[in-house]
C-alpha cells in the first residue's frame, strides 16, 4: 500500500547561516546560527549539523545562549514571537508572542522587554557584561544609556571626514570601553565615556574598508576585527601595536562570535560561510552553505557524476551543493586567481558552465569586464579525473569569441567516440569545439575549434542538441536554424515571427522528433523536425522551458500577473499532464530535472512525471527561500508509525496525533502493512519496540516532568502565553478526540504533546 | 586555509619552425665544415664501398674526401677543361668523368692517370654513369646523343639520338644491367632498353630536366627539372605521381636519404628541402648561403655534403649519440641527486610518532612581493632584464595581474629616468606583439598619463618616447595597409560564395 500525497512545493534549504551572528555554546561543542525559518546547531568539531530548531514561521532574527542555563537559547524571529530552546536535544520549551515586530538581537534576560520595543534602524546594539549600560551606534551616533543611574549620554562623533560612521561596536567585559568599527576601516576605543563631555578615544587603523565587525574576547585581553578584507585581526588589549593576522579566509567578514570559555572563535563569512577558528588563530572548521552571489549566471545544472546541484559560488568558482544533504560538497577554483577582497574591483566571474552526459568533461566561460577596457574571455575545458575525484584543468581558450557568450552546450550523445561543445556568442559566430587527440606542441588530448559559423550576421541566442546529436539547433533572433554537426550543413529554418527566440528545446526519447522553442512575443511553439512544420503553437508567457533528460516530460513556466505558474506536458500531446497556477510569487529565474536516486513507481497521472526527477527551481525574490522542490511524498505504514512528518506542517501533524494513536490498537490497514512487510526491510525490533513502549508510557512520566519543567521556569508571563496557546491547540484536537477540558487538563495534555513531539524528533534525528 | 595562488603565466604557443621528430633528425648535426673549391661545385657522389669517400667535381679537378677530412684524398687534375659527373663504380674502384673537352676519362681510384679515354661525342659529356654489370659505362652529351661503352675494349656499344636538347642528367638502374634514363633540356625523360635500339618511355616533364633518381625499388623515378619536382610510376608505364613545387627557383640536384623515407631536393634558391615520400609533404628545409649545384647524402645520413655555385663545399657531419647527450647535460646541469633524497628517505619505525610539517609553497620573487602588496617592486622585479628580454610572458603576466588588482597606476608612477627608460624600452620592444597588446595598450596610455608633465626633461626617456611613437606609426601604417588588402579578400570572397556558405574554420 503506497498512498501518494499531493504534488507540493518544499523548501528544501540554501537559506543563509550568515544573516545573524553565530552563538558558541558553554563549552564550544555547538554552533547556533540563524537560517531562515529555523535555527540550526551546527558541531563545531565535525562540521555537522545536529539538530534544526524549526517551529519560527517567519525569518529568524536573532539567537542567543540563555544567561541563566547554559543549555538552553532564545531565538526570535520576524513573525513576532521568542522561542526558547534545549539547543543539545533540539526541544523548543517556550513560546512567547510579541505584537512587535521584533528584529534587533535580544541580549539578556533582564533587558528583554526594553529591547524588544526597539526598532531596527540602530546599527548594532550591545550592553556591558555588567549589565550597567547599553550602548547604541547609528549613523554617526554613538549612544550610551545607563540602566542604573536611570540617565543617558549621548555622544557625537566628529564630522571632519563623511566616512567615520559607525559600522559595530562591542563592549569591553570588564573596563569601561567601548571599541567601534567604522566605515573608513579605523577602530576607536571610547573610554571614560560616563562623565560627560569629558570622554576619550584611541584609534587603530588597519583595514584599508569599513570595518563590518568588532569583539572583544570573554576575558577583554584581546580584540577581534575583521572587513572585507577577509583578514581576522587579533588586537592585544592596551598593547595594540602587536596584532596577529588570519588572511585568505575566502569572503568578508560579516560577524565575529567568540564562545563564553574563549576558547574557539567563529566568523560569519559574506558568502554564506561560518569558519570555527582556535584562540591560537587557526583554522579548525568552515560550515559551508549555498552560495548565492548577486545573482546565478550560470544556470543550474546537475553534476552527472555526483548527482550534485552545480552553480557558481564564490566569485571565480563553481560550488558543487549535494540536494539531498543540504550541503555544499567542494569548490571548484574555476578562475585560478588570488582573489582580491576590495569593494568596486572587477574580478573573473563564471557566466556559463555545462557538463557533458557522462560526466567526463565540464566546459566553463569566465568573463571580466572593465569600465574601458575590452571584454577578457576564457573558456576552459576541464576532466574529470578518476583518481583525485575532481575536475582538473586540460584547455584553456583565451578570448574563444569577441564579444560574450549567450549560450554553450555539449553534444549529448552517450555512445560517440566525438564529444563537441558549442558556444554561441554576440559576435554573430558560433563555434564549434572539439577534443583532438595529439599535437606537437601540447600532450594528450586537447580541445580545439572545430568550426566556425554565421548565419546573415545575426546574433545566436540559443543552442540545443537533439537527443542522439545527430542535429543542433541554434536561434539567431526569430529564426531557428537547424544544423548538421557531422558536415555543418546548414539543414533547415524554422521561424515563427514576430517575437526573438527565448528558449530553445528538443524533445526527448518518443518526442524527439519535436523541436519546442519560446518567443518573446508570448508564443510556445513546438515543430516537428520530419515535416520541418509548426506542429502546433500556443500563447503563453513562458519565462522558462526546460526538458527532463530521463523522460519525453518538459516544464514551462509562466509568468503571468506577478507569480508563476508551472505546466508540465509531452510535446506530443497537447493536454497538460501536470498545471500548478501560482506555484510561487515572483518570476522563477531558473530550473533543474534533478534525477532521483530511488525511481518512484507512481501511477497517477498527475504525479507519474515526478517518478524518475524532481523539479527544482529558484525564484527571484524569495530570499530566504531560494531552492524549491516539488514533491511526492509516498505515504507509508512507517510513515505513519514513525512520524516521518514535515516539520513545517508540525501544527497539523499535532492536531491529528490523537486521531492516529487512537487507530494504533484497532488493527488498522497499517499496521496489518507492518506485519505483512518482509522483516529484512524493517527498522530493527528493538529499535521499534523501545519507541512504542515509550509511547505507551507518557502518563506515568507526566509528574517527574512536570517538576523539571516548572525548575526551568522562570517567567509566569511566558508560561501564561504558552498555556493560553496550548489551550487553542486543544480546542481544535477536541473536535476528534474528546468534549471540554478543564485548564489542567488542557495543560496535561500540552505536556503529552511536548513529550511525543520530543519523541519525534529524537526519531528524526537518528 | 586557502594558500596564495600565484600569478598565472599564460603560455603561448611557440612561433616559427614545428617540432617533429623529423626536425630533431635533421636538425642533429654538427656546424657545418667549409672548403673552398676552385669553381662551382656541379657534382658530388659517395663511394659504395665502407669508408665511403666522396668525390666532388669542381671545375677542372676531382677532388676525392675521406669521411672526416678536410684535405682531398686523392685529386685528379688531368683534365683539360671543366669536369663533370664524377661517379664511383659499385665496388668503388674505378671513377668515371666527362669533360667539356667530349672526352669520358676512367680512372682507377688509387691511381693518377686516366685508364681509358673514350672519344666519340663531339660536345661536353655531362653524364656519366657505369651499368650495374661494371662492364658499361653510359655518357650522354651537349650534342644530344647517348652512349653506352665497353669498359674493356674502350669501344662504343651503341648511340642513342633522340633527344633533341642537350642531355644534362641520366642514370643507370641498379637491378637490370640494360636500363638507363636520360632527362634532357627538351624536357623529357627517356628510358632506354640497351637490348633494344630506341627508346622504350618518354615521359614529359615539362621543363629542362636537370636531376634524375630511381627509387632503391626502381618502380618511380623522380625528376627535377624548373621549379618542379615530379614523381613518376615506371611501372604504371610512367605516369605522372605527383609534381611538387617547393622551391622557387631551379632544383638543380635530388637525393634519397639512406633509409629511403625522406627525399631531398636542393635548389638554386638556396634551399634544400626535405620530402616524407609517403605524402610528399616538407617535413625539413636546409638554408644555405649560395645557390646550390650538387648535393650528396652519406650512408646512414652521416654527413650532408652541398656543393654551392661560389665553389663552396659544405658538410655537416652527424652529431654521435654521446655529444647529444653531453650537450643536453650542459644544459641542464642540475644539484645531484642526494641533495634532493636528503632526510626524505626516512622510513618511519612503528611507534614513530609523526609530526607533519606543512609543506611551503614556492613563490617567485614577484609573486611574493604580490602577496604582500608590494605592487611596485613587483613590477621591477618581472622588469629585470633576464625576465624582461627571455620571458617577456612574465612581465606581461605581473601587468595583468597589477591592471586586475587596480594598482596598475601606483605600480607605474614614480619612477626614476632609469626605471621609466627600462619600462618604455619593453614597451618598444613588445607593445605590437598581438600577443601583450591587450594588455599593454592600456599600460602605456597609463603611462603617458602619468608621465606627460615630465617630457622633455630627461634627453633618455624623451628617446624612447620617440621609438615609440615611431613605432606606433608604423603600426598603423602595416594596419591600414592589413585592412586594404582584408577588404580586397572579402569582395573576391563575397563573388564567389552566397552569404549561407559557413566560414572555413579559424
Amino acid at each position: 500500500m503506497v498512498e501518494h500525497g499531493d504534488i507540493r512545493v518544499v523548501h528544501r534549504g540554501g537559506s543563509k547561516i550568515n544573516f545573524r551572528e553565530p552563538v558558541l555554546s558553554h563549552d564550544s561543542r555547538l554552533l547556533l546560527c540563524a537560517s531562515g525559518e529555523c535555527v540550526k546547531v551546527f558541531s563545531s568539531s565535525t562540521e555537522e549539523c545536529v539538530h534544526d530548531l524549526q517551529g519560527h514561521t517567519d525569518l529568524v532574527t536573532g539567537v542567543l545562549l540563555n544567561p541563566s542555563n547554559h543549555l538552553q537559547a532564545y531565538s526570535c524571529s520576524a513573525d513576532g514571537t521568542v522561542r526558547l530552546w534545549d539547543f543539545t536535544d533540539g526541544i523548543l520549551i517556550k513560546v512567547q508572542l510579541h505584537c512587535h515586530h521584533v528584529s534587533v538581537q535580544p541580549l539578556s534576560v533582564s533587558v528583554f522587554s526594553l529591547l524588544m520595543c526597539m526598532c531596527v534602524t540602530l546599527t548594532r546594539l550591545l550592553s556591558s557584561s555588567q549589565g550597567e549600560y547599553i550602548a547604541s551606534a547609528k549613523g554617526l551616533h554613538l549612544e550610551v544609556y545607563f540602566f542604573k543611574k536611570q540617565k543617558f549620554s549621548l555622544k557625537e562623533d566628529n564630522k571632519k571626514g563623511a566616512k567615520n560612521t559607525f559600522t559595530c561596536l562591542s563592549c569591553h567585559p570588564k573596563d569601561d570601553c567601548i571599541a567601534t568599527g567604522h566605515e573608513d576601516g579605523k577602530i576607536r576605543l571610547w573610554r571614560n565615556f560616563n562623565h560627560k563631555r569629558e570622554y576619550t578615544y584611541s584609534t587603530l587603523h588597519w583595514h584599508h574598508s569599513a570595518v563590518s565587525s568588532v569583539r572583544f574576547t570573554p576575558e577583554g585581553t584581546n580584540l577581534l576585527s575583521g572587513g572585507v578584507e577577509s583578514v581576522l585581526v587579533q588586537w592585544r588589549y592596551n598593547q595594540e601595536t602587536q596584532k596577529d593576522f588570519l588572511p585568505r579566509l575566502g569572503a568578508a567578514i560579516t560577524h565575529i562570535a567568540v564562545s563564553p570559555d574563549g576558547e574557539l572563535f567563529c566568523t560569519a563569512h559574506s558568502d554564506n560561510k561560518l569558519t570555527v577558528i582556535q584562540s591560537c588563530v587557526k583554522v579548525s572548521a568552515v560550515i559551508q552553505g549555498l552560495v548565492k552571489g548577486e545573482s546565478v549566471r550560470t544556470d543550474l545544472m546537475v553534476d552527472p557524476r555526483s548527482k550534485a546541484l552545480v552553480l557558481n559560488g564564490k566569485p571565480g568558482h563553481l560550488q558543487f551543493y549535494s540536494l539531498q544533504r543540504d550541503k555544499q560538497l567542494y569548490n571548484l577554483d574555476i578562475v585560478q586567481q588570488e582573489y582580491i577582497h576590495e569593494s568596486g574591483l572587477q574580478q573573473f566571474e563564471v557566466v556559463k558552465a555545462a557538463f557533458d552526459t557522462r560526466g567526463n568533461w565540464l566546459a566553463t566561460v569566465e568573463e571580466r569586464k572593465q569600465k574601458d577596457s575590452t571584454l577578457e574571455l576564457n573558456l576552459k575545458l576541464w576532466a574529470y579525473d578518476e583518481q583525485t575525484q575532481s575536475f582538473v584543468l586540460n584547455t584553456t581558450v583565451s578570448g574563444p569569441h569577441e564579444a560574450r557568450i549567450t549560450a554553450m552546450c555539449f553534444c549529448h550523445t552517450a555512445d560517440s567516440q566525438t564529444t563537441m561543445l558549442v558556444s554561441a556568442s554576440q559576435d554573430g559566430h558560433f563555434k564549434a569545439w572539439q577534443l583532438e587527440s595529439n599535437h606537437y606542441f601540447y600532450e594528450g588530448p586537447f580541445w580545439s575549434c572545430d568550426f566556425v559559423g554565421a548565419y546573415h550576421s545575426l546574433v545566436p541566442e540559443c543552442c540545443c542538441f537533439s537527443a542522439d546529436g545527430s542535429l543542433l539547433a541554434i536561434s539567431f533572433q526569430e529564426v531557428v536554424t537547424v544544423w548538421s554537426p557531422a558536415s555543418w550543413e546548414l539543414l533547415t529554418t524554422l521561424s515563427q515571427p514576430p517575437g526573438a527566440i527565448r528558449d530553445l528545446c528538443f524533445g526527448r526519447q518518443s518526442c524527439s522528433k519535436y523541436l519546442l522553442g519560446t518567443t518573446a512575443k508570448n508564443l510556445l511553439c513546438c515543430w516537428n523536425l520530419l515535416t520541418c512544420t509548426l506542429e502546433w503553437s500556443t500563447s503563453m508567457d513562458v519565462s522558462l522551458l526546460l526538458s527532463d533528460p530521463l523522460s519525453e516530460n518538459m516544464a514551462a513556466f509562466c509568468s503571468h500577473a506577478g507569480c508563476t505558474d508551472l505546466f508540465v506536458f509531452k510535446p506530443s500531446e497537447p493536454r497538460p499532464l501536470f498545471s500548478h497556477k501560482a506555484i510561487c510569487s515572483g518570476k522563477v529565474t531558473r530550473a533543474v530535472f534533478a534525477p532521483r536516486e530511488e525511481m518512484l513507481e507512481s501511477c497517477e497521472e498527475s504525479s507519474q512525471w515526478l517518478n524518475r526527477s524532481q523539479l527544482y527551481f529558484l525564484t527571484q525574490y524569495m530570499v530566504n527561500i531560494p531552492l524549491v522542490i516539488d514533491d511526492s511524498v509516498a505515504v507509508t505504514p512507517f510513515y505513519l508509525l514513525l512520524g516521518k512528518h514535515r516539520q513545517q506542517q508540525q501544527e497539523k501533524q499535532d492536531r491529528s496525533f490523537s486521531a492516529e494513536r487512537n487507530q494504533l490498537p484497532q488493527g488498522s490497514v497499517a499496521i496489518k502493512e507492518l506485519l505483512h512487510t518482509p522483516a529484512h526491510v524493517l527498522p530493527s525490533a528493538s529499535f521499534l519496540c523501545s519507541m512504542f513502549v515509550r509511547s505507551l508510557l507518557i502518563s506515568e512520566k507526566k509528574s517527574e516532568e512536570e517538576e523539571m519543567e516548572s525548575d526551568k521556569e522562570e517567567e509566569s508571563e511566558c508560561e501564561m502565553e504558552a498555556s493560553t496557546m496550548g489551550q487553542g491547540q486543544t480546542a481544535e484536537a477536541q473536535e476528534t478526540a474528546a468534549p471540554a477540558l478543564t485548564k489542567a487538563q488542557a495543560r496535561e495534555l500540552r505536556r503529552v504533546k511536548k513529550l511525543d513531539h520530543s519523541w519525534l524528533s529524537s526519531l528524526l534525528d537518528s | 586555509m586557502a594558500s596564495f595562488k600565484p600569478t598565472k603565466i599564460q603560455v603561448y604557443p611557440k612561433l616559427g619552425e614545428k617540432v617533429t621528430q623529423d626536425t630533431l633528425y635533421w636538425k642533429n648535426y654538427k656546424a657545418p665544415v667549409q672548403i673552398k673549391e676552385f669553381g662551382a661545385v656541379t657534382n658530388i657522389d659517395f663511394s659504395p664501398v665502407a669508408p665511403h669517400n666522396y668525390a666532388v667535381t669542381a671545375f677542372t679537378r676531382i677532388h676525392i674526401y675521406g669521411p672526416f677530412s678536410q684535405e682531398p684524398v686523392k685529386s685528379f687534375t688531368r683534365f683539360k677543361d671543366t669536369a663533370y659527373c664524377g661517379r664511383f663504380r659499385s665496388d668503388g674502384q674505378l671513377l668515371v668523368a666527362g669533360c667539356e673537352d667530349s672526352v669520358v676519362r676512367l680512372f682507377d681510384v688509387s691511381g693518377k692517370v686516366a685508364l681509358r679515354m673514350f672519344k666519340g661525342h663531339t660536345k661536353a659529356v655531362r653524364v656519366t654513369d657505369f651499368t650495374s654489370d661494371r662492364y658499361h659505362i653510359l655518357t650522354g652529351s651537349d650534342d644530344y646523343t647517348c652512349r653506352l661503352w665497353d669498359i674493356p675494349n674502350s669501344t662504343e656499344l651503341t648511340s642513342y639520338q633522340e633527344h633533341t636538347d642537350y642531355i644534362r642528367c641520366g642514370i643507370t638502374s641498379k637491378l637490370n644491367r640494360d636500363l638507363f634514363i636520360t632527362g634532357s633540356y627538351d624536357h623529357t625523360l627517356k628510358l632506354f632498353d640497351a637490348r633494344v635500339n630506341k627508346s622504350v618511355m618518354t615521359m614529359d616533364h615539362g621543363q629542362p630536366v636537370e636531376s634524375l633518381l630511381l627509387y632503391p625499388s626502381e618502380g618511380l623515378l623522380v625528376s627535377a627539372g624548373g621549379r618542379y619536382v615530379k614523381v613518376w610510376d615506371l611501372l604504371k608505364g610512367g605516369q605522372p605521381l605527383v609534381s611538387l613545387k617547393n622551391h622557387h627557383k631551379t632544383v638543380t640536384c635530388l637525393c634519397l636519404s639512406s633509409n629511403g623515407q625522406r627525399l631531398l631536393s636542393a635548389s638554386l634558391d638556396r634551399h634544400v628541402k626535405v620530402y616524407n615520400t609517403t605524402n610528399y609533404k616538407v617535413v625539413h628545409n636546409f638554408d644555405y648561403a649560395a645557390s646550390i649545384l650538387s648535393l650528396g647524402l652519406a650512408p646512414d645520413d652521416e654527413s650532408i655534403v652541398v656543393g654551392m655555385t661560389n665553389g663552396i663545399l659544405s658538410i655537416k657531419h652527424r652529431k654521435s649519440s654521446e655529444e647529444t647527450k653531453e650537450i643536453s647535460g650542459q644544459q641542464k646541469r642540475r644539484p645531484a641527486y642526494r641533495v634532493f633524497v636528503k632526510g626524505k628517505n626516512y622510513v618511519p619505525k612503528q611507534d614513530d610518532y609523526l609530526v607533519s610539517k606543512p609543506v611551503k609553497q614556492h613563490l617567485a620573487k614577484y609573486d611574493k612581493q604580490l602577496k604582500r602588496f608590494n605592487v611596485s617592486k613587483a613590477l621591477d622585479t618581472a622588469l629585470e632584464t633576464w625576465t624582461r628580454f627571455r620571458k617577456p610572458e612574465i612581465t606581461v603576466a605581473v601587468i595583468k595581474e597589477l591592471d586586475r588588482r587596480g594598482t596598475l597606476k601606483n605600480a607605474l608612477a614614480g619612477r626614476d629616468e632609469r626605471g621609466l627608460s627600462q619600462l618604455l624600452n619593453f614597451l618598444v620592444g613588445n607593445l605590437v606583439d598581438p600577443r601583450f597588446a591587450p594588455v599593454l595598450v592600456p599600460a602605456t596610455e597609463m603611462i603617458l598619463d602619468i608621465y606627460q608633465s615630465v617630457i622633455g626633461q630627461s634627453p633618455v626617456v624623451d628617446v624612447q618616447l620617440q621609438r615609440l611613437q615611431d613605432l606606433l606609426e608604423r603600426e598603423i601604417g602595416y594596419q591600414q595597409d592589413l585592412l586594404e588588402v582584408l577588404g580586397m579578400l572579402d569582395t573576391m570572397a563575397k563573388m564567389n560564395t552566397s552569404p549561407l556558405t559557413p566560414h572555413p574554420p579559424t
